[in-house]
């Protein structure tokens, strides 16, 4: 609420500023301004598809390294040990650099702005993806697998018909933070060119000398877009308990 | 010596389990025949349980053997398979699956364990519900249901199954005392049917009248074990009187 409230004033400032203040760059109602709000708009595309892409893929590599986290073989559970300290040392910036000018050499494969932005959020995301799950896997009663192991379910189905489904229920305000976090870091790939709203923003400020009204909107814009999708977030969570109790 | 085997549906064999540096089962034997129904008791901590939960393999034993119907449990791979589709088990804590519908509670193991349709299963959740005396409840969620309810669910998944055996792990002890009855009457009418059941409880007027052999467990062992008049009337061992004279007191 509190947040509405700041921002319903700073969406009242906009047109309320003299043109000394210089909103004229941003203002839809002259041809100039309209042109410039819809050039950063459009980074809204990439903001979201970025982020939505790496979070479906940090989700099931991050279930993927939860699962030997929780198993008896110690091997495995270093396996997961190390994937998530290592992955969790590197910052997000580095990574990005990292996976833009040094995967492409290593591998020989050529990795565009777009997937090396995918692989890198998708990558440092991952490894705290795998401590939400293995956190709310081992959340799950033990009696849940002594019953699905007494009406012979294999492990496979087990966790799928049995684990996962509750364990994400619980999960899920977690997860939804992660989306969160993830739409924030994604202004990190505008280093390397990724046209998203951040990068959209600056290339602007450039041309147009503009940045305290041009970097306000860039956070109006974030601010939008992250009580958005929270309020989606939260929508999901009552629909899911509201099966649960139905 | 090979029709002894036939009859016999579980044959323990000095039998040793242990946690850690404790030993929760020290050299137990216990055969039962297909149809008897046993039921144990002992205090709490004695091993029951883990006896009990060593034969659908919930706890690998260390040394001695398990055979359940003919299939020798060992460390891994099929026969642990084998026998977990012929022995059911009824928890304490009922462990229904709370995410899902009684009837999908019901299905679940029949549909992906034994391939059968949804429809097949359904019509067998039903029969089996009705077994339980609550086919009117299959579309609601267990936390809408009372405990009673709730472990007769369990019952009913645990048939749908089909097993040759039923382990109860004290069935009624999570329960409030009016809704014990209900429960032991299903087991009462399982009993009829002529499953091999094997139950851990305390109840000892369901004991008398479905058990074909008594059990008494102390520290890991089987120290007493006779039909239900000679357990009751004139138990041999000082431990087990007093057990029972503290039992029947409440
Ligand atoms: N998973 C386990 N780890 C360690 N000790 C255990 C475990 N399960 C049971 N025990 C111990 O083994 C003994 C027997 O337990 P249990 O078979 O549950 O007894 P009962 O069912 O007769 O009350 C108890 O002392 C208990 O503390
Ligand atoms: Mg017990």
């Amino acid at each position: 609420m509190k947040k509405l409230i700041i921002l319903f004033f700073a969406i009242a400032l906009l047109p309320g500023c003299s043109d000394d203040w210089g909103w004229y760059v941003v203002n839809p109602y002259n041809k100039s301004g309209l042109i410039n709000v819809k050039f950063l708009l459009s980074g809204y595309y990439f903001t979201l598809l970025l982020s939505f892409t790496s979070i479906l893929i940090s989700v099931v590599v991050g279930l993927l390294v939860a699962l030997p986290g929780l198993s008896k073989n110690p091997w495995l559970r270093n396996f997961n040990r190390v994937y998530v300290e290592v992955v969790r040392s590197v910052p997000i910036l580095v990574l990005i650099l990292w996976v833009y000018y040094g995967l492409p050499p290593i591998t020989g494969l050529d990795v565009t702005v777009f997937w090396a932005g995918v692989i890198a959020l998708a990558l440092s995301d991952s490894a705290f993806q795998a401590e939400i799950f293995r956190g709310g896997i081992q959340s799950i009663d033990k009696g849940q697998y002594e019953a699905s192991h007494s009406v012979s379910l294999n492990y496979r189905d087990t966790m799928r018909f049995v684990i996962l489904p509750q364990a994400i229920r619980r999960i899920l305000p977690a997860l939804g933070n992660q989306l969160v976090y993830m739409l924030k870091m994604s202004s990190l790939v505008s280093i390397i060119g990724m046209q998203e709203l951040t990068r959209k923003a600056n290339e602007l400020v450039v041309t147009e000398y503009r940045p305290l009204e041009i970097y306000t909107v860039l956070v109006l814009e974030y601010l939008i877009l992250i009580l958005v999708v929270s309020a989606g977030v939260r929508w999901l969570e009552r629909r899911l308990q509201s099966d649960e109790r139905a | 010596m090979a029709q002894a085997v036939i009859n016999e549906d579980i044959q323990i064999k000095n039998v040793f389990k242990r946690f850690g540096d404790f030993e929760a089962l020290k050299d137990v034997s216990l055969s039962v025949n297909a149809g008897e129904r046993v039921v144990i008791c002992g205090p709490s901590g004695s091993g029951k349980s883990t006896l009990i939960r060593c034969i659908n393999g919930l706890e690998r034993h260390e040394s001695g053997s398990i055979i359940v119907d003919g299939i020798t449990l060992a460390e891994r791979g099929a026969s642990l398979q084998q026998i977990r589709s012929r022995v059911g088990m009824v928890f304490q804590q009922f462990n229904l699956f709370p995410h899902l519908t009684v009837l999908d509670n019901i299905t679940l193991g029949p549909i992906r364990s034994k391939n059968l349709s949804r429809e097949q299963a359904n019509k067998l959740a039903m029969t089996y519900l009705e077994r339980v005396k609550i086919p009117e409840q299959a579309q609601k969620y267990p936390r809408q249901l009372s405990g009673g309810q709730q472990q007769r669910v369990a019952i009913a998944r645990s048939l749908c199954m089909e097993p040759k055996i039923l382990l109860f792990d004290e069935p009624t002890s999570a329960l409030d005392p009016e809704m014990i009855s209900e429960v032991l009457d299903v087991m009462i009418g399982l009993a009829e049917t002529g499953m091999t059941m094997i139950c851990v409880t305390h109840e000892m007027g369901f004991a008398r009248r479905v058990a074909d052999k008594m059990v008494f467990m102390d520290e890991g062992k089987i120290v007493e074990m006779a039909p239900p008049s000679k357990f009751f009337d004139s138990p041999n061992t000082d431990r087990c009187k007093n057990f029972l004279k503290q039992i029947l007191q409440h």
